[in-house]
């Protein structure tokens, strides 16, 4: 625990430098508990992230990253915490973040096209009667330009490859211009140019003010993807900037001592990482 | 495909069922000159209605996954039926509400099962459908011994009955109709979204609760006013066949509905017509059956998901790699024998690639690519032409790339 009390106090510190631009975090969890059938997914997470910040959620398989996210956006229930988005309680700030689900979560053979999918990120603006007017499907069709899928607007999603239907995803959220972006697993099995695709906008959004907040499942290209980490194991085992976090000793508490794959991380120093 | 190719494709499809309908209705005036004009629209009328009307709600029925709901509710509404009828008689509402109640308390009970014991959802449908089926046919037998029953049609709730709507039911269907559709023109776009992605749509701020709950009710009253038309047992297949027929033809979720709806009032209306003509038939099986059908054409027809589409395009690949390497064979073997003029024998070919060899042979030839020596009266060979020399040397130069 004493990785996780050095991490606090690292953010209050870096909390103390941001506290003349918002004065609150992005993201804030308090006392996060979600268990399922009696058995904690998480446990007890606390974490302050500040705005602006481009963190990846790192931690073995079964660690709760996605239940961490999907208990913030009460998907699923809370067994105790709070948590806060820019300071208040999420319902009040829906449209200030943008969620990214795993591209698994539903049946891509459902009779639709891309742009159309696309264009769903805007019906909680648009309420239950509005019906997207051609401002609305310019800013589809510039989203889809951004995630490089501009020519796939008008085919149906069961003819995408899983790159594409990932980048179809992440336009969904950025047609939503929201300040806070929760994506989950953006780059499970996807090919090279969507991952390059994804980081690249995860770097714009940043650039532009924005928080993102990554669910990431190996440790690879962490350190270049990544300017602040969150390492959970069902409990929260560092939090903060990437290059304080990212050390041998805190991955082996996360990995549980099998950080074999990791070969020579040292404290403080560079993975070595390979551009794919 | 583009999409409005996918639409021109679409109203066709509508056009030739409402085609067929009409000649159908055609055929009938021609061939039984009776005097059923009346009682036929009205069937007709109400049959294609409450087809329309399963096919668009089944549609989301189908892509939501829950067609078994659907069978576990059309079954639990029997007792209500029944009950219906005991409290007030032959009166449509009634048998409606009667039959509604019945259908959601199953419902619940179905929800309830699954949510605070370990069992299963298919479980919990099977005991829900035979248990409130089972109560269903009590009520019914019992309710036989009023006097008035044999007139109202009781028993034909079971296998559906199209002579016994009447036109007083007729304007019930249709107002319940023009509401249903009302509703789902409205909420559009919000019930797409959580029929595609509900969680996304609950972290967009839209009320998913409420909108499941509205389509559910939507299904529900389908179900219910289809009964008496298809029959607790069948009405299953009148709410999901057209769906997943029109999900063969479409790209979207609107040529989807809109070719569901025609496909369900073709079943529906014609089903209930050839019913209508003599007592003995029962409408809920033929309904079935002619929707069926129509499940089978677009299984088998339908363009890029069809299998006969898919066959024919699979054929076409295996053709195309066959060529290819008919050309690469005739210029090795000709290489192998020093000039590339030289003639490969025809039964070498065959030899090698079997019988489709020779069809793919002949459409070589056409293409200008190969041409045929003949030596004797059934023996001859191959030998390729300048331009099919030329594609042969890209083939082979592709291979040794590696491509």
């Amino acid at each position: 625990m004493g990785g996780r009390i050095a991490g606090r106090t690292r953010q209050a510190k870096l909390r103390g430098d941001r506290l003349t631009e918002n004065g609150t975090d992005a993201f804030s969890v308090e006392d996060l508990t979600v268990a399922y059938r009696g058995v904690p997914a998480i446990w007890d997470v606390d974490v302050n992230i500040p705005e602006g910040v481009l963190l990846g959620i790192v931690g073995p398989n079964g660690a709760g990253k996605t239940t961490l996210l999907r208990a913030a956006t009460r998907l699923i229930p809370r067994a105790a915490g709070t948590v806060r988005f820019f300071g208040r309680p999420y319902e009040e700030v829906l449209s200030q973040v943008a969620y990214v689900p795993q591209r698994g979560s539903v049946d891509w053979d459902f009779p639709t096209t891309v742009i159309d999918v696309v264009l769903m990120g805007l019906y909680g603006r648009l309420g239950w009667w509005r019906r997207p007017s051609d401002r609305e499907r310019q800013a589809a069709r510039s989203a889809l330009e951004q995630v490089g899928m501009q020519e796939f607007a008008d085919r149906p999603i069961n003819q995408l490859s899983g790159g594409q239907q990932q980048r179809t995803f992440l336009a969904r959220a950025l047609v939503q211009d929201a300040r806070l972006y929760l994506m989950d697993e953006p780059f499970a099995a996807v090919d090279a140019v969507t991952e390059r695709a994804i980081v690249q906008i995860m770097q714009e959004l940043r650039a532009a003010g924005r928080t993102v907040i990554v669910v990431h499942h190996d440790l690879q290209a962490v350190r270049h993807y990544f300017d602040w980490l969150l390492l959970l194991n069902i409990e929260v085992v560092a939090c903060g900037p990437t290059e304080e976090v990212f050390t041998e000793e805190n991955l082996r508490k996360t990995y549980g001592g099998n950080v074999s794959s990791m070969g020579d991380v040292r404290q403080g120093e560079d993975v070595s990482h390979h551009e794919a | 495909m583009t999409i409005a190719r996918v639409w021109r494709q679409i109203v066709m499809v509508l056009v030739v069922l409402a085609f067929g309908f009409v000649l159908f209705f055609w055929l009938l005036q021609n061939s039984f000159n009776l005097r059923l004009d009346y009682t036929l629209r009205t069937v007709a009328l109400g049959g294609a209605l409450l087809g329309s009307l399963s096919g668009v709600l089944g549609s989301f029925a189908v892509l939501r996954q829950q067609s078994l709901l659907g069978d576990a509710l059309a079954h639990a509404a029997l007792p209500g039926v029944a009950l219906g009828f005991l409290f007030s008689g032959r009166e449509l509402s009634a048998l409606l509400i009667g039959a509604a109640l019945s259908g959601w308390i199953g419902m619940q009970f179905i929800q309830t099962l699954v949510g605070t014991t370990r069992l299963k959802q298919d479980v919990a449908l099977g005991i829900v459908l035979s248990a409130w089926f089972a109560a269903g046919i009590i009520f019914l037998a019992y309710a036989q011994n009023r006097p008035d029953a044999g007139q109202a049609g009781l028993d034909t709730f079971i296998f559906g009955q199209a002579a016994a709507i009447i036109e007083e039911d007729l304007w019930i269907m249709i107002g319940l109709s023009v509401l249903l559709f009302a509703v789902l023109l409205l909420l559009w776009n919000p019930l797409k979204a959580i029929t595609f992605d509900a969680p996304f749509a609950v972290t967009m701020g839209l009320r998913v609760r409420v909108l499941h709950l509205i389509l559910t009710t939507m299904i529900v009253i389908t179900i219910v006013m289809g009964l008496q038309l298809a029959g607790v047992i069948l009405m299953v297949g009148l709410l999901i066949a057209p769906g997943v027929a029109a999900r063969q033809w479409s790209y979207t979720l609107a040529q989807m509905s809109l070719l569901a709806a025609g496909f369900g009032a073709f079943s529906g209306g014609m089903g209930a017509s050839i019913s209508a003509l003599d007592a003995d038939i029962p409408t809920g099986p033929t309904i079935i059956v002619v929707a069926f059908i129509l499940l089978m054409i677009s299984i088998t027809l339908a363009p890029e998901r069809g299998l006969l589409w898919r066959w024919l395009r699979e054929r076409k690949d295996r053709r195309a790699v066959l060529s290819q390497q008919l050309l690469r064979d005739l210029l090795r073997y000709a290489l192998g024998h020093g000039a590339a003029t030289h003639a490969t024998p025809n039964s070498f070919l065959v030899g090698i690639h079997g019988s489709a060899t020779r069809a793919c042979l002949q459409s070589l030839r056409q293409a200008g690519l190969v041409e045929r020596v003949r030596h004797t009266q059934d023996e001859h060979s191959w030998r390729l032409t300048q331009t099919g020399l030329v594609e042969a040397e890209r083939g082979l130069f592709h291979k040794e790339l590696g491509a």
